[in-house]
């Protein structure tokens, strides 16, 4: 568990980047990481950060820029031995429970009854004794995944790879395989010497890991790597894993995560060469959702500590994140050393009525660099239309695919529910006929 | 829960296995046999044009020759299908090509393929009937691969990412990924695609075996040629004769192949929980348990599993860097190669189009013009009836029961083997073939848009029929806003598949040897069909291409519109 040791991985300067050489985007910056024996290194983040990458490289999946080295040696292809647990499970379907567990061996030029064995062998330890010739889908979430700790372990890899191993699971059965992985793993029953697990769940995260690297978005960074040194397994009472817990909300919810509005959008090149340039992206939140919190937060008097907030939501981070943002963009909260606190904006919005909140929503999303810029683009046309490419193609330099779809998407939510904007089935913006024109003329509030 | 499945493995169904072994052993027999006897038949001397005996006594040993043709003609699609996929799938240098020259090939009508394919097999085997058969299985072949390649290509593209990784993760061999990962994600699309490619051989019989070719006749043994022989005799009797002999075959190939399976298939699908309906067969169901089935599987299937999924023993896994330049070469001497030929070719076309006169030009303009409105009647008629009787069918459940195995039945009897039926009563009203090629093409094209229909209805979530009733739609109220949209993506898929096989049909509809003269009218497939008999290249060349032409120009400026409105807008899902 000493630092000092030599890593087992070693990735030195990699980063990752999407589309055309012309546009490329940066999703994951220069960044050096290192997986030590001994240790379970969890890896958090928001969304988009390049969890799944970082995780994807380091295991030889995917070639970053940069290098990557195993016991010092650079690889090309996947890492010689090292499996991955995969948040889909990714059991091949036509294969039986056994046949699942024992394609890794073949690939490994195992033969005969010794890899039936070794077979057996895992699936019993991890408690799918008699369901050998069962196949995936006869099986429930929580089983389907024992198949693919099986599957992964049973090549004895040196390193496991874990991609939100859980997330896909409901709670009980989560805490049970969390839990059970522990017993294997601090028991030594698994010969694996480091284990890497991408997770967006906080608790899940201090509960199980050693060291806990905490990325941040565009393009993705390191923002904290620390050490917990606490004994397992842990209670969830206990304070050092409360001010664990505690620590990595800050640094997930710091002010300089939640991007301030740009100055002034219009004027910033958007040619190719600033592809780079960081344009703000839109929290994925719906107004009705940024409604809840407000409404939240006026019952506890206006402020309160972000991680009670999720608890008392039984929210992930994950998806209490963007409406904390979006709250903070919109100017109704502000977010400070992990609380949140209301706005005299806010307090407006969470007292209103509907007709009033939309008239309120209306002005305060015109901050928003994206609402703004359509809302323009489509009053400045005759018929108040403008086909989705081409913001679209404004976005492209800045965005994956993906991503630029879900901005266009989130902008059109609240476009929708400010009744500034609307997108058709075919796709195209347009200002919807009974609309206020974007100038503000008064729409009869209560 | 697992259990039953379970359990189900530990109870043998002994009661039937005696006689299923027997059967089975019986098969095996048979198979040997009819293989070693096209053999020696194929080994002979040639006779292209045999005779054709009109005798239903001969019609066994057609059915077999017809069988064998198109058994071989479909294992080289298959095996052509896995290539081209695989390789489209896996080069991006060659992907955009090979898919776009797989969509040209796809509307190219066989008959098209005819002489240089005919010709190049017997100059290969000039003197044994091989190169006549060759030439009449690669026709067979250039009928059924190309949607077979595209299902393979496309499955291959939708493997989802994870288990991809898992594969590359756990270091699978290249055959061990193959049979374990590739081949079953396909299997499904494969199954369907082979069910759709052999109706369409079974399709394109009669022409694939009988044909003239300038002055050459070209007459197989066959059951399209005794369809053929009958048909231009006007013998009735013989008609209905070939008609069942047809009939029975596809039936018996139904039950005894595709269901099993289909059925097979099923362990394929990618859903992670067990579904309620699953199609079953009793005939897959009995062979499974059988001893000569086991025994085969334990000492061929498995050990040969075994052989391709094991990769050798690796002491050090030490990652080796790819050798890439390999696949360079051959990419850079397949580029050289493509750089010479595709000029060559086309200079070659240009001088054969040079000879061409603008009034022979001006007249397949014309018979594309006919053609296209034909396809375009044929899909309307039957889009006129089959809507609203799909519909019915579908949302009633009691009636699909009946309704849909006999509809299967209809739709699986080749529209070319009616032809004759349907042009005995033509002529006996005196109707010439210019409309009548309008039924002609009906015959093959209704039954996929019936058939995408009734699944269309069935899709149609009850509530929204509820609803429907529950706020008093009326009839056209009902229509217009529950069942069109509802079935429209479905309806969509119906039409495109229609419209191809109206297309295809064009090419024997407009043209036909009956009762000893020549039946046509004015039409491209037509024009395709007298081009081939007379051996005009020119006309033959000029007439694809403007066919090709316009079957891809319709599915860019049609259907994919009409594809992109299903998806987005009339989904039911989501």
């Amino acid at each position: 568990m000493t630092p000092t040791a030599e890593p087992i991985i070693q990735a030195r300067a990699i980063e990752k980047f999407y589309g055309p050489p012309e546009a490329r985007i940066q999703v994951l910056a220069a960044t050096d990481l290192a997986i030590y024996p001994g240790e379970i290194l969890a890896l958090l983040g928001p969304s988009g950060s390049g969890k799944s990458t970082m995780l994807r490289m380091l295991s030889g999946l995917a070639s970053p820029s940069g290098e990557v080295l195993w016991h010092g040696q650079p690889v090309v292809g996947p890492c010689p031995n090292v499996s991955i647990v995969f948040q889909s499970f990714a059991l091949f379907p036509w294969l039986t429970v056994l046949d699942n567990v024992e394609a890794p061996l073949k690939a490994r030029g195992i033969v005969g009854t010794e890899r039936t064995k070794r077979a057996l062998r895992i699936l019993d330890s991890v408690g799918l004794d008699g369901f050998e010739q069962a196949y995936p889908k006869e099986l429930s979430g929580g089983m389907k995944q024992r198949v693919g700790f099986a599957r992964a372990l049973v090549v004895e890899p040196e390193v496991l790879f874990m991609d939100e191993p859980f997330s896909s699971l409901d709670v009980l059965t989560a805490e049970n395989l969390r839990s059970e992985l522990l017993e294997l793993w601090d028991g030594k029953k698994m010969p694996t010497r480091a284990v890497f697990i991408v997770t967006h769940n906080i608790e899940e995260a201090v509960t199980l890991a050693d060291r806990v690297v905490v990325l941040g978005k565009n393009p993705g960074h390191i923002r904290t790597d620390f050490r917990i040194a606490m004994p397992r397994p842990r209670e969830h009472q206990d304070p050092p894993f409360l001010e664990a817990v505690n620590y990595i909300y800050r640094v997930l919810t710091q002010p300089d995560l939640v991007p301030t509005p740009a100055p002034e959008p219009e004027t910033a090149p958007l040619a190719a060469g600033a592809a780079r340039a960081k344009y703000p992206m839109m929290p994925h939140a719906r107004p009705g959702g940024i409604a809840g919190l407000l409404e939240l937060l006026v019952d506890r008097e206006g402020r309160d500590e972000i991680h009670h907030l999720a608890d008392d939501l039984a929210f992930e981070i994950d998806d209490l994140l963007p409406i904390i943002e979006a709250s903070s963009l919109l100017g109704y909260i502000h977010v400070k050393e992990g609380n949140a606190e209301i706005t005299p904006e806010g307090q407006r919005f969470a007292d209103a009525g509907i007709l009033r909140r939309k008239e309120l929503f209306r002005v305060a999303a015109e901050r928003v660099p994206l609402i703004r810029q359509i809302n323009r683009a489509l009053a400045n046309k005759s018929d108040h239309s403008m086909p989705s490419d081409f913001f679209h193609d404004l976005l492209d330099e800045h965005f994956s695919d993906e991503e630029t779809e879900r901005q266009l998407e989130t902008a059109v939510t609240w476009g929708r529910y400010a009744e500034l904007f609307d997108r058709d089935s075919s796709g195209r913006f347009f200002i919807p006929e009974e609309a206020p024109q974007p100038a503000g003329d008064e729409v009869g509030g209560r | 829960m697992a259990f039953p499945q379970l359990g189900r493995s530990l109870i043998r169904e002994r009661s039937w296995s005696v006689l299923v072994d027997l059967l089975v052993f019986a098969a095996i027999l048979a198979g040997i046999y009819a293989v070693l006897a096209t053999v020696k038949y194929w080994m002979g001397v040639v006779t292209p044009a045999a005779h054709i005996s009109r005798s239903p006594a001969a019609l066994p040993a057609y059915a077999f020759y017809s069988l064998m043709r198109m058994a071989v003609a479909y294992a080289l699609s298959l095996v052509f299908a896995l290539a081209y996929g695989y390789i489209a799938a896996y080069n991006r240098r060659v992907e955009m090509v090979m898919i776009a020259v797989l969509d040209i090939l796809q509307s190219i009508p066989v008959l098209s393929f005819l002489p240089s394919v005919m010709l190049s097999m017997v100059a290969l085997f000039p003197t044994r009937q091989l190169g006549v058969e060759l030439g009449s299985i690669v026709l067979i072949f250039t009928g059924q691969v190309w949607n077979m390649a595209f299902s393979f290509y496309s499955s291959l593209k939708s493997i989802p990412r994870e288990l991809r990784e898992a594969a590359l993760i756990n270091r699978f061999s290249a055959t061990q990924r193959f049979v374990e990962l590739e081949l079953p994600f396909g299997a499904i699309g494969l199954v369907w695609n082979s069910i759709v490619s052999v109706a369409g051989g079974w399709f394109f019989l009669m022409a694939c075996e009988m044909f003239v070719l300038g002055n050459h006749d070209f007459r197989l043994p066959g059951l399209g040629s005794y369809l053929q022989t009958a048909s231009s005799d006007g013998d009735t009797a013989g008609i209905l004769w070939g008609l069942t002999a047809m009939i029975t075959v596809i039936v018996l190939l139904d039950q005894l192949l595709w269901r099993p399976a289909i059925a097979w298939s099923e362990k394929f699908k990618m859903e992670q929980v067990e579904s309620a309906t699953e199609v079953t067969s009793p005939i897959l169901h009995l062979l499974r348990n059988s001893d000569v089935s086991r025994w085969v599987r334990k000492r061929a299937v498995e050990p040969l599993w075994e052989r391709l999924t094991t990769s050798p023993p690796r002491e050090a896994p030490v990652p080796a860097a790819r050798p890439r330049h390999r696949g360079r070469i051959v990419g850079a001497v397949l580029l050289l190669a493509l750089a010479v030929a595709v000029p060559y070719l086309l200079v070659k076309a240009a001088l054969l189009l040079k000879g061409l006169h603008s009034e022979e030009l001006a007249a397949t303009l014309r018979a594309a013009g006919a053609s296209f409105g034909r396809v375009a009647a044929s899909l309307g008629i039957a889009s006129l009836w089959a809507i609203p009787a799909g519909v019915a069918i579908g949302f009633n459940p009691r009636l699909s029961k009946v309704a849909q195995p006999l509809a299967q039945i209809a739709a699986s009897v080749p529209a070319t083997a009616l032809f004759p039926v349907v042009l005995l009563g033509l002529v006996r009203l005196g109707g010439g073939l210019g409309v009548g090629s309008i039924i002609l093409m009906l015959l093959g094209t209704q039954w996929y848009i019936l058939f995408n229909v009734i699944a269309g209805a069935m899709a149609i979530p009850t509530e929204l029929r509820e609803a429907a009733s529950v706020f008093r739609f009326t009839r056209w109220q009902r229509w217009r806003t529950l069942i069109l949209p509802g079935i429209f993506p479905y309806l969509v898929t119906g039409l495109v598949t229609a419209s191809g096989g109206a297309w295809n049909a064009s090419i024997v509809a407009e043209y036909f040897h009956f009762q000893g003269k020549t039946m046509s009218t004015l039409g491209l497939g037509a024009q395709i069909s007298a081009a081939t008999d007379s051996g005009n290249s020119q006309l033959l060349l000029i007439s694809t291409m403007v066919m090709a032409m316009l079957v891809v120009c319709v599915n860019r400026l049609v259907w994919r519109p009409l594809y992109r409105l299903a998806g987005s807008r009339y989904r039911l899902d989501s």
